[in-house]
């Protein structure tokens, strides 16, 4: 196969062949990510608009007080979460991080199942007093917090 | 005064790199021999300060001094010791330092013992590395000293994160940063060669002693990151596609195509401004790892502070040395000349793949990291995980382990198929079997099905290149390219029977029951509480049968630590040839049953194995490399003296 080309063209070939898959990686990631990437959602986001059963999303806002509820198997647990306008009820099935506590912020991932309950795959919570889901980071927990807990009152 | 006395040290050090930037610089021009001779003398005082400063810094975290803000903040009287110690570059600033010394240390080494370069090569590379080291020196010192004092000292200190307080703590980030750092050296005898126009296989052998120790140290703290997360979060998985992790995976990305490429400038002299590219990307991938892991732009289990401050002072460094490598490769580039061709059926051909295909999985990781960060400035927020990294990554990563089984078979500049059709045509004919046979026993996902199938055919393919050479002759950096590439089938075949033959029971039972999961049951004998030196924990007791035989007790543990109040999951491992089984204890249920969570992961230790081999496979080539190089020394030695013997021997006749 390497007979009837020119040295000089197959350098050639072997930088088209380069570029080509190197653009291409490109282009395949950028629609991957278009397709790929789990958007956030805050309760009342969710449910103003749901996402399709099967599109992986994340989840994050205050676990309601008094919410929290183990089912019969001992491993699946039950809550809401809520932003002070909408709240939402989540299903997660495992164990639940150490600092899963009412009142307290949580990111679920998982996806809407049809009945409008959340099915979470993994909950992240506070791992430590310096250390939250990045999305909660952002919007300030404090101040949602402060909100939900006064709407709650 | 330890405190003082470290400052002090850092501080001359600092000036000691400015002085070896201008006598590294200047000396390149002409009649600047007189400055020129200062270059290797202050790489090597600052290595000596650089390492003085950090012996004080350890020293305090050992007595525990709390007048210094660090060791308050990140330290406790009450630790054990081994974690004191770990504790001194468990943190921004002492990791930084930790850097800056390995840097000085690296920087020292070459100096005091690298020759074989032309000296203007060598001064320019001093040089570059001086200006890399000042940026850093500037950070530490402007934007996160470490031996600040505070005004009152507390009664005691704050503790340490107790998910740090393990042995992994103690190594797995320094072996990252010695790993960065042997980039940045590498990064040094590139810009010194594109300065001074000698991107030769001369500069490529002095440049593969660094990357490979930097890629063998890279590869274990990697493997042990990961190991790390496995046991100590206590999620099960082994690799979640983290910012974190990724900032590590993508500098050994860059690091292994550098490696393949600075082979072939060394052996063939092709490929010559490829691997001057690939040296600044490699680089400039350890700095956005830092820049993601340091600045708190990423607020994931591993970045800890938020402060904006610090992050643009790394963007700025970034911006400074890597645009001012690409400018002076922009510059420089059409000076290097075209190397040796090769025909693309060749070793040079398959190493192109190999290339190719790393550097676009490289692309793939960076964007997928980036991405999130990206949307949220335009106040959209998503995370980007397996469903991306993947199927994506997976389709570079499978041709190019097709070109790792078959390319080490080819010849060097041009080989012919006919030569190779016999092991090519049995490997294809392995793998469609072995991809037929599982799909039909199995029926597992399509990723761990060509899994399973390429790891076949890489380990066949991988000791092919020994057959019909004498074993005992092959030497030790042929072996090592067989091992590590082995490894790399051991670690895919880990990975690939994991996901595809995981078994997880959650369950929550009485004292007294039994669960099954896989060929393993347990009986959860007593639940109770245990004590530690500086937390409290809850135990289970369970006994372990595989296949009805009794093998062992498994004792997961549910941890709070006192300072800072945490509280981790320590779960029990039980390891055997073909895989561990994974307990974890969860909650007390309202009805008194506890939680338990088991996982049969069959062969999932090979993926760590693998690590491992590779590794080896590194040190071996590295080895084999070096004492080439000093042979090679004491040879060149032997004939310049018999050279100057024979000179005067003439001399002595002719006269």
């Amino acid at each position: 196969m390497n007979t009837g080309i020119k040295p000089k063209h197959q350098r050639l070939v072997l930088l088209v062949i380069a570029l080509v898959a190197l653009v291409g990686a490109g282009l395949l990631a950028a629609w991957a990510l278009r397709n790929q990437a789990n958007y956030f959602y805050l309760p009342s986001e969710i449910v103003a608009e749901a996402p399709g059963p099967d599109e992986a999303v994340r989840l994050g806002g205050m676990v309601e007080m008094g919410s929290i509820d183990t089912a019969e198997d001992g491993v699946t647990v039950q809550f809401i979460v809520g932003d002070g306008e909408a709240r939402v009820p989540v299903s997660f099935t495992g164990i639940v991080p150490a600092l899963f506590v009412e009142g307290s912020g949580v990111v679920a991932e998982g996806s809407m199942g049809a009945d409008g309950t959340f099915i979470a795959t993994n909950l992240l919570a506070k791992h430590d007093e310096n250390y939250m889901p990045r999305e909660l980071e952002g919007m300030s927990t404090e101040e949602v917090r402060a909100e939900i807990e006064a709407t709650l009152e | 005064m330890i405190a003082e006395f470290g400052l002090v040290a850092l501080w001359f050090a600092a000036a000691l790199a400015g002085l070896q930037l201008f006598a590294g610089f200047l000396g390149l021009r002409e009649g600047g021999e007189g400055i020129a001779v200062l270059a290797r003398p202050a790489a090597l005082v600052q290595a000596l300060l650089c390492g003085l400063s950090f012996l004080m810094l350890l020293w305090l975290f050992a007595r525990t001094d709390l007048s210094v803000a660090l060791v308050a903040n990140n330290s406790h009287s009450a630790k054990p010791m081994i974690f004191k110690l770990s504790g001194a570059w468990g943190n921004h600033e002492g990791s930084m330092l930790l850097w800056v010394t390995v840097m000085a240390l690296a920087g020292g080494l070459i100096a005091f013992i690298e020759r074989r370069l032309p000296e203007r090569t060598m001064l320019a590379t001093l040089g570059a590395q001086a200006f890399v080291a000042l940026g850093f020196y500037a950070f530490l010192l402007f934007a996160s000293n470490p031996f600040e004092r505070l005004a009152v000292a507390p009664a005691e200190g704050n503790g340490l994160n107790p998910l740090l307080q393990d042995i992994g703590l103690a190594f797995h980030p320094p072996t990252l940063y010695f790993g960065y750092v042997g980039l940045s050296v590498a990064f040094s005898f590139v810009v010194g060669a594109l300065l001074t126009r000698q991107v030769t296989p001369e500069f490529a052998r002095v440049m593969r002693p660094w990357v490979l120790g930097a890629w063998v140290l890279l590869t274990l703290g990697i493997a042990a990151g990961s190991y790390w997360a496995y046991y100590e979060l206590g999620w099960g998985g082994w690799w979640f596609w983290d910012p974190v992790e990724n900032a590590s995976l993508m500098p050994w990305l860059a690091a292994t195509a550098l490696l393949h490429s600075v082979s072939v400038l060394a052996a063939r002299d092709a490929l010559r401004a490829w691997t001057v590219m690939l040296g600044v990307i490699a680089f400039s991938m350890s700095m956005v790892g830092t820049f993601l892991v340091r600045s708190g732009i990423l607020t994931s289990v591993h970045a800890f502070a938020v402060d904006p401050e610090r992050g643009s002072f790394i963007l700025a460094l970034l911006a400074l040395n890597i645009g001012g490598a690409l400018a002076i490769f922009a510059t420089r580039a059409s000076t290097v000349a075209e190397g040796e061709r090769f025909s693309i059926l060749s070793r040079e051909g398959g190493l192109v793949i190999n290339n190719v295909a790393l550097s676009a999985i490289l692309g793939i990781v960076l964007l997928g990291t980036l991405y999130p960060l990206l949307t949220e400035a335009f106040d959209v927020r998503v995370s980007v995980g397996p469903p991306y990294f993947n199927p994506v990554g997976a389709i570079f990563l499978f041709p190019m382990l097709l070109a790792l089984a078959i390319g080490p078979l080819l010849r060097w500049r041009q080989d012919s198929f006919a030569r190779i059709r016999r092991p090519v045509i049995a490997l294809a004919v392995t793998g469609v079997v072995a991809v037929i046979a599982l799909w039909a026993i199995t029926g597992i996902g399509i990723l761990p099905l060509l899994g399973l199938a390429l790891a076949l055919m890489v380990a066949i393919g991988s000791v092919l290149p020994l057959r019909g050479r004498s074993l005992r002759r092959l030497p030790l950096s042929v072996w090592g390219m067989v091992i590590a590439h082995l490894g790399v089938a051991v670690t895919l075949f880990g990975m690939a029977s994991d996901t595809a033959f995981q078994k997880e029971r959650l369950v929550a039972v009485n004292v007294g029951d039994v669960v099954e999961v896989g060929p393993w049951s347990a009986q959860l004998e007593a639940v109770s509480p245990v004590a530690g030196p500086n937390w409290t924990a809850i135990e289970a007791r369970l006994s372990l049968r595989y296949e009805g035989t009794e093998v062992a007790m498994a004792n997961p543990q549910a941890r709070s630590f006192w300072s800072p109040p945490t509280e981790t999951s320590e779960v029990a491992l039980t390891t055997r040839w073909n895989g561990q089984l994974y307990t974890a204890l969860g909650n007390q249920a309202e009805d008194g049953r506890w939680q338990l969570r088991l996982w049969w992961k069959p062969f999932v230790t090979w993926i760590w194995y693998g690590g491992l081999l590779i590794g080896l496979g590194g040190v071996l080539a590295l080895l084999g490399r070096v004492s080439g190089d000093i042979r090679r020394r004491v040879a060149d030695r032997k004939i310049a003296d018999r050279r100057a013997d024979e000179a005067e021997l003439a001399a002595e006749t002719a006269s």
